[in-house]
């Protein structure tokens, strides 16, 4: 006489847990597929988080000419005169 | 439904559901059908996609109307249950319980916005969302069971997949996108008609107030053929505009005029003829109306590729 007697209730269960750990498995697969697309296509990844992002700022069609550094107003070079 | 901690036993009459009892709760059959024609919806837009986002799309677009199937089934147990063709189903049958139906239904609808969302656009989700609600709360909970106009407005929720494809693939609508769900949308009543004409029983029992049940066979009749003359110039149409060419416009013509035939001689018949022969007629015409749409937006794919006007 067999110890285990598997009614047919063990495996209904047995197909529903094989069956959800491949459905998790997929979209883990997917969610990694997704990914590496999105990744590789160049989309922006990079979420906002409350904190100022040069990287999300618009790009200007116009941007000013470059500058020499200057002195902030109050410091010693500023004092001392120093111009661009 | 069993919690994370605690297992809370077989249902109340002692079954415990397999994993093919929730798969059935999503409407295979009916899944098919959403998952062709959005990816054609999908693929036939001007706008190209990276065929694993497409394919992952397609997939979030058929767990949405999954998710839309297994709130119908939640909703409609009791009368699935007086229905032949709906008594089998794993609710009224007692396989899996309502509550889990209702759950599988809620989380699927959520997890199916978000992830088409975030793979293809919100738009594309935006509509899919609208589609859920619209089959489960606009035609299963008010019009099914309030209107014999029930499927002509409910079909709706059937036509909207290949608009969400094209949506994925452009972040839009088009004239095109808007012909294929007219396609749809006016191929359904005449379709489900035919099969309520031979399953009238069935509706009657359940009280679901179908054309045949509130206006008769003979009205139900001239409907179906109106219907066909209404769908034809749509699907022509489609052959028109830019997915369209000489290829997809040939098989329209043919199967439009199929379909009108079918319809003329649905309309021609009498209810003791049919009773005569079980429906013959019907049945026929309601299995031409599956090659019909699958035959037109398998045309459109090939139309495709052969490259449109």
């Amino acid at each position: 006489m067999a110890l285990h007697v598997e009614h047919e209730l063990h495996r209904r269960r047995r197909s529903r847990n094989v069956g959800l750990a491949l459905v998790l498995a997929a979209f883990v697969a997917l969610v990694f597929g997704l990914s590496v697309v999105k990744i590789t296509q160049g989309d922006m990844m990079e979420g906002y988080d409350h904190r100022p992002q040069a990287s999300r700022l618009p790009v200007d069609p116009n941007p000013p000419a470059a500058t020499a550094p200057r002195a902030a107003p109050g410091t010693p070079g500023a004092e001392a005169g120093i111009k661009p | 439904m069993a919690g994370i901690n605690a297992y809370d036993g077989p249902a109340e009459n002692g079954f415990e559901a397999g994993f093919g009892d929730y798969v059935a709760l999503l409407k295979p059959r009916v899944m098919s059908l959403v998952v062709f024609t959005a990816f054609v919806g999908l693929w036939i837009a001007p706008v190209g996609m990276n065929p694993f986002v497409a394919f992952c799309a397609v997939l979030f677009i058929a767990l949405g109307g999954g998710a839309s199937g297994a709130l119908n089934m939640w909703y409609d147990a009791d009368i699935d249950a007086v229905m032949k063709r709906t008594a089998g189903r794993p609710v009224p049958s007692g396989r899996v319980p309502a509550g889990d139906a209702l759950a599988v239904g809620l989380a699927l609808s959520g997890l199916s916005v978000m992830m088409l969302g975030l793979a293809a656009n919100w738009f594309a989700a935006g509509f899919l969302a609208f589609t859920i609600f619209f089959y489960a709360v606009v035609y299963t909970i008010w019009l099914k069971r309030s209107t014999p106009q029930n499927i002509v407005i409910g079909g709706a929720a059937g036509a909207f997949p290949p608009m969400i494809g094209w949506a994925c693939a452009t972040g839009g609508i088009g004239i095109e996108s808007l012909l294929m769900f007219a396609l749809i949308f006016f191929w359904t009543p005449p379709h489900f008609w035919a099969l309520a004409l031979f399953m009238k029983e069935d509706y009657h029992k359940a009280g679901v107030p179908m054309l045949t049940v509130t206006h008769g066979r003979a009205a139900t009749r001239r409907h179906i053929f109106g219907y066909t003359l209404v769908l034809a110039p749509f699907a022509i149409w489609l052959g028109l505009t830019s997915v369209g060419g000489w290829f997809y416009l040939s098989v329209a013509l043919v199967l439009n005029a199929l379909f009108i035939l079918g319809g003329w001689r649905i309309l021609r018949r009498t209810e003791e003829q049919a009773v005569a022969d079980h429906y013959k007629t019907e049945r026929k015409f309601f299995r031409l109306s599956l090659y019909y749409l699958f035959l037109h937006f398998l045309a459109l794919l090939v139309q495709h590729w052969i490259g449109a006007w």
